[in-house]
């Protein structure tokens, strides 16, 4: 028996799913520059060992402050190391650092968030009250009460000290965000029908309910990135974060740069450049995954 | 007003205290012992003996909940305790450094409101034009921007431009105003920058959002001429907004301030706390905190209060 063709259907008739990146590329093209941005930083830091041109740590002191060149694009420090090869390491440290703690702050802020808005009750209550105290400190307040609390502790490089003083200061402001998409969440079908099944409390929170908060998650987790970068920065600059001879953005500008003002200002000028061109892009990233996921949501 | 002035003053309370005995256990927990860090630093070998005379000094030897109710005790008194590491009060350590962060704090606002209003306004009645664009580009970058980089960015143009630097010290603006102006308005501006940018980007938002209320086109329907509609209808009612940001804001500038002091060397609350952090004298973080908190809560009662005033809804509810 002969095979009949299956009916053909026009290649147009089939939705066609745009692939996400082009659509946003339409939809967004300042997102979409600040996407490429980002990239290049990603580019910087994972390509670190065959980008930069020098060892970042490299001590050289017959080019102690040197004005940027063809040799030293960037110039070099007062110790006559690479400007730019430190900023290409900084980039290391800065995602490496910024991305762990967002997620790790954002994921514990939903998880909280969550929980809180999924039992109501005086849980909720009691949860809340603690996000409001901790929403009326500035993050960088809130991150040096634990680095002051917790102290150093270095794994492989990473100071997880470090990146829990970054992420905590992010718990409450996604818990916020997490609880009332929470509780428009709780209201549906689905979950009733999943407490209908006798599901566990901690499976329908995991299952049912996170997998419904994605968009906001996606968006602040960008936005997050943004600060956590910056409190890094900030936290390095004060002596606080990452300490020499690690290569980072606000390290770099510490203390002792200030004695160059006028003798090295390249030493100032290109890591705050470096830094502020991240926020910014993360920020702007952030922006326009909202109003591409979810235009009503308001940060 | 009165009851709604004295119900908002009774909230306060538990939230304080709340914070207290957070902040007194979450500083316990501390692993590092500062006496030890502070006597080694100092000399070289220290013996047990003197480690414990000087826990005994501070009060460090007694149980937690003994140190837990003095601390209790003392907060009634408004008496913090003594630093760990100057041995001098927390209380005073903190009076003689607030003047200049408060100054500081007092000036930026007064330039971020001086900027962000006008230009918030601009940039909403003329939504998409160039005076727009160029307004939130510069709000985007005020919020990316490193305070610390801005206030160094400063430095290097008045070292560029004028080829002088505001001399380091602090001199009261009673003794000397110009002194003392002279050298405090480049740290004001480099915290205001930011805090102009938040405020112009919600006086856009806020006045955007009026605008569209049918109350604006009842106005302009019965004929009332442009500029009145702007300024009594519109403006009015997208200040309240305006006025809550303006006040969180400057219950959170002591973030700004804590690296703005370091780069313009001010001797104010900010270095204040990142010393304290850097040594850790957790009686003195434990006492910046709490400062923080009142801070921020007063702020809070004096918006809740503008707010009443500016909109009757509020004080009836």
């Amino acid at each position: 028996m002969a095979v009949t063709a299956s009916p053909s259907f026009p290649a147009e008739a089939i939705p066609k799913r745009r692939n996400p990146v082009v659509a946003f590329m339409a939809a967004q093209p300042l997102g979409f520059v600040a996407f490429l941005i980002i990239l290049m930083y990603f580019v910087f830091a994972l390509g670190a060992y065959w980008i930069a041109p020098y060892d970042p740590e490299a001590v050289d002191f017959s080019a102690m402050l040197g004005a940027p060149s063809g040799e030293h694009f960037f110039g070099t420090d007062q110790y006559g190391r690479d400007v730019f090869s430190r900023l290409v390491y900084g980039a290391r440290t800065a995602l490496a650092v910024g991305i762990l703690s967002a997620i790790a702050g954002c994921t514990l802020g939903a998880v909280v968030g969550a929980t809180s808005g999924y039992f109501g009750g005086r849980l909720d209550t009691f949860i809340q009250r603690i996000v409001d105290v901790m929403l009326s400190f500035p993050i960088i307040v809130l991150a040096m009460v634990v680095v002051a609390v917790l102290g150093r502790n270095a794994v492989f490089g990473v100071d997880l000290n470090l990146i829990a003083a970054i992420a905590l200061p992010m718990v409450p402001k996604m818990a916020r965000i997490a609880r009332s998409s929470t509780l428009s969440i709780a209201q549906m079908p689905f979950i009733d029908a999943a407490r209908a099944a006798g599901y566990s409390h901690p499976r329908i929170i995991l299952r049912h309910i996170l997998p419904n908060i994605v968009a906001p998650y996606l968006i602040m987790l960008t936005a997050f990135i943004a600060q956590a970068i910056l409190l890094e920065a900030s936290l390095s600059f004060l002596g606080l974060g990452v300490t020499e001879p690690t290569p980072a953005w606000g390290l770099m500008l510490t203390g002792t740069s200030a004695d160059f003002y006028k003798a090295a200002p390249w030493m100032i000028m290109f890591p705050g450049l470096a830094i502020t061109l991240a926020v910014f892009a993360f920020n702007l990233f952030g922006d326009s995954l909202r109003d591409w996921l979810d235009p009503k949501m308001k940060t | 007003m009165f009851s709604f002035l004295i119900r908002r003053l009774l909230l306060v309370i538990p939230t304080l205290v709340g914070v207290a005995v957070a902040v007194f256990f979450l500083i316990r927990v501390m692993p590092g012992d500062v006496v030890v860090v502070k006597l080694r630093a100092e000399g070289a070998a220290v013996s047990e003996e003197t480690i414990e005379a000087e826990r005994k000094r501070l009060g460090l030897d007694k149980p937690m909940i003994v140190q837990f109710k003095d601390y209790m005790i003392g907060l009634t008194r408004l008496d913090l305790g003594k630093s760990l590491w100057t041995g001098e009060s927390v209380s005073a350590e903190i009076a003689q450094r607030f003047p200049v962060s408060f100054q500081v704090a007092i000036m930026a606002t007064i330039i971020a409101v001086l900027i962000a209003v006008p230009l918030g306004t601009l940039s909403a009645l003329y939504k998409d034009s160039w005076i727009d664009n160029t307004v939130r580009v510069l709000a985007v970058s005020g919020l990316a921007i490193p305070g610390f980089w801005l206030g160094m960015l400063i430095i290097l143009m008045l070292l560029a431009v004028f080829n002088w630097l505001p001399k380091i010290g602090y001199v009261s603006i009673f003794e000397d105003p110009v002194a003392n102006l002279s050298a405090l308005i480049w740290p004001a501006l480099s915290v205001g920058y930011r805090y102009a940018a938040v405020v112009t980007r919600m006086m856009r938002s806020a006045l955007l959002e009026v605008m569209r209320e049918d109350y604006i086109r009842t106005a302009r329907a019965k004929g009332v001429f442009e500029k009145l509609v702007t300024r009594r209808h519109a403006l009015k009612n997208a200040m309240l907004p305006v006025v809550t940001v303006v006040g969180l804001e400057f219950a959170f500038l002591i973030g700004g301030l804590v690296v703005t002091e370091q780069v313009f060397n001010l001797n104010g609350i900010g270095k204040l706390f990142v010393d304290a952090t850097t040594r850790g004298d957790f009686t003195l973080i434990q006492g910046l905190v709490l400062l923080i908190a009142v801070v921020f809560v007063m702020v809070n009662l004096l918006v809740d209060v503008l707010y009443g005033w500016l909109d009757p809804r509020v004080r009836l509810n």
